[in-house]
């Protein structure tokens, strides 16, 4: 049984229909990537399976334990974390801040007054860990807002990483970053697709093809078709969009 | 290596700074030409601003509606010992219980909301609650309110202590104020706060964190609520009673002003700066002109346009500045 799976995700607004009928599952350990032309419901539907939105028809699951219309944070707290296309940081607090709050041994006791974060130097260590792992190392102290681009992508990963995911979901992690970056990002998700088990959605193909073991395409709110990067190669679709006749 | 915050501690070196000059103003105030219960008022207002702080500085959420929890605690002072004791602790702590109780309930239909529909909720509980304390007379007094309250001492078992002199209810005020600010302090360098101002920069974030953002929010209203109403009870003991005007909608924005103006959103004594200037104004502007406001006025305007940190913020700036003119030139970062 697939860690994550989705079966028969509806969901519309208004009269507008964004998901159909979509089937997925994700298998533990793996990367499995969502790609499709902009406006196919990808970001819709990463914001139904992580809680944002309550599918109209539909149930998504956890290993095993029915998760369909939690809130965020109840998901969250499940293990299933996620960065943003358009970028959600704590723009005042420090890169390790940032780290901080979302490290699951704040969470659980967020409620203990007796606590000082300041003093506790075992939760910076493991905050400068994760910023570590997402290439911030000595970016510890600089305010998320003066981060550059680059930088707050990387973080936007750290944030999710910190709360030590079973799963994490990243949503187009490379828009907006240039050659270069998309290049070290793929780098770093490689080496933490080791650890854990990611889905991304993206656009950007190669990006993709590169890193996924499985990979879904989605188009007008529907699966149409899966498999391995070298199975979909032969696929009509991808195909014509590597021809660049993208939606 | 990174350089890290230091631990926030128990009790710091402004605490003791703060509470000593505090202490010792019985010493000096008259020599200045002021007299005590400024000072006693100044130390509710302060208290007050400081738990306002809660939700407006760490949590973001702006209330003009905070007189109404004051204003409880107030009147529920003065009820409890008309109708059930009077003694200090019971009614002290009624008063908390009943501006905590009120801010749980109206927190509760406000929680999920932020911004300016959170800031017009407030302004419409907090007018329902002042207008319930003029209209209900029976209970309230209506637009008198309730006169003649009594200044209960100070029983601890072995003695007592009266407070009928606004010297000892200072003292009993400032000491109040000693255990608030430094449980105050202990909060907002808690998990709990440290996530309180993560949901003021981004409650989506927080919520994807795995943060239930409407408990914290909840909670941030709860305890303003409740250490305004421990204001309020102290205002009932020192004016003798205990009347609606300090709910009204002008002044529950007064407790907004001293916050801004003092840099609540810039550090933790913004609030405590704010009251002190705010009450100072009053009294010395006040003694010149009848039109004090106006300058207060103006002057808030000015600092929300060039300085919202507040006057916090200006000596931070001014610290930041010391520092940075110590180091010799090759070693400045920057500006």
């Amino acid at each position: 049984m697939a860690l994550f799976e989705a079966r028969g995700l509806s969901k519309r607004f208004g009269d507008h229909v964004v998901l159909q009928d979509v089937n997925l599952a994700f298998e533990a350990d793996r990367l499995s990537g969502i790609i499709g032309p902009n406006g196919a419901g990808k970001t819709t539907c990463f914001n139904v399976l992580t809680g944002r939105y309550a599918p109209d028809r539909g149930r998504v699951t956890l290993d095993g334990e029915d998760i369909t219309g939690r809130s965020p944070a109840a998901i969250a707290r499940k293990g299933v974390s996620r960065s943003f296309q358009l970028m959600n940081l704590f723009n005042d607090y420090t890169a390790a801040d940032n780290v901080l709050v979302a490290l699951p041994q704040v969470r659980r006791r967020s409620f203990d007054m007796t606590r000082d974060l300041g003093a506790d130097s075992a939760l910076a260590d493991r905050a400068a860990g994760v910023l570590a792992r997402v290439g911030l190392r000595g970016k510890e102290n600089v305010p998320a807002r003066r981060l550059s681009y680059g930088e707050r992508r990387a973080l936007e990963i750290g944030v999710a990483l910190a709360a030590e995911p079973r799963l994490l979901f990243l949503d187009e992690p490379t828009a907006g970053l240039g050659a270069d970056g998309t290049a070290r990002l793929a780098e770093l998700i490689a080496e933490l697709k080791r650890t854990v088990t990611i889905v991304v959605i993206e656009h950007d193909m190669r990006f993709l093809f590169g890193l996924a073991d499985r990979i879904s395409v989605i188009h007008w709110g529907q699966v149409i078709a899966e498999g391995s990067a070298a199975e979909l190669a032969d696929n009509p679709w991808v195909r014509r969009s590597n021809l660049g006749m993208l939606a | 290596m990174p350089d890290r915050k230091p631990p926030a501690g128990l009790v710091t070196r402004p605490m003791v700074v703060l509470f000593a000059v505090l202490a010792s103003t019985p010493l000096w105030l008259a020599q200045v030409g002021l007299y005590q219960y400024l000072a006693l008022e100044i130390v509710i207002w302060m208290l007050y601003a400081l738990g306002y702080n809660v939700l407006l500085g760490y949590a973001g959420l702006p209330s003009f509606g905070h007189g109404a929890f004051f204003g409880v605690g107030a009147y529920a002072f003065g009820l409890l010992q008309k109708t059930l004791a009077v003694n200090l602790w019971v009614d002290l702590v009624g008063a908390v219980l009943a501006a905590m109780l009120l801010g749980a309930a109206i927190a509760a239909f406000i929680s999920h909301r932020r911004g300016i529909y959170y800031a017009l909720l407030t302004i419409a509980f907090g007018q329902v609650v002042w207008f319930v304390a003029i209209k209900w007379h029976r209970v309230t007094g209506g637009e008198d309110g309730l006169l003649n309250l009594v200044r209960p001492p100070a029983n601890f078992g072995f003695g007592e202590i009266s407070l009928k002199s606004n010297d000892a209810l200072f003292g009993f005020a400032l000491v109040v104020f000693a255990v608030a600010v430094i449980a105050l302090w202990r909060l907002v360098h808690s998990p709990f706060g440290r996530v309180l101002q993560a949901i003021r920069q981004n409650e989506t974030r927080a919520a994807f964190a795995g943060y239930n953002v409407w408990l914290f929010k909840w909670l941030a209203f709860v305890i303003s609520a409740a250490v305004a109403g421990l204001a309020g009870a102290l205002f009932a003991m020192a004016q003798q009673s205990a009347y609606p005007n300090v709910m009204s909608l002008h002044q529950s924005g007064f407790v907004v002003m001293m916050v801004l103006v003092g840099g609540g959103l810039a550090s933790f004594w913004g609030p405590v700066i704010g009251a002190l200037f705010f009450i100072l104004a009053r009294d010395l502007l006040g003694a010149y002109t009848e039109t004090w406001l106006l300058w207060y006025g103006l002057l808030f305007m000015a600092i929300v346009l060039f300085k919202p940190e507040g006057l916090a913020g200006l000596w931070q700036d001014w610290r930041a500045r010391r520092r940075r003119n110590a180091l010799p030139l090759a070693a400045r970062e920057p500006v």
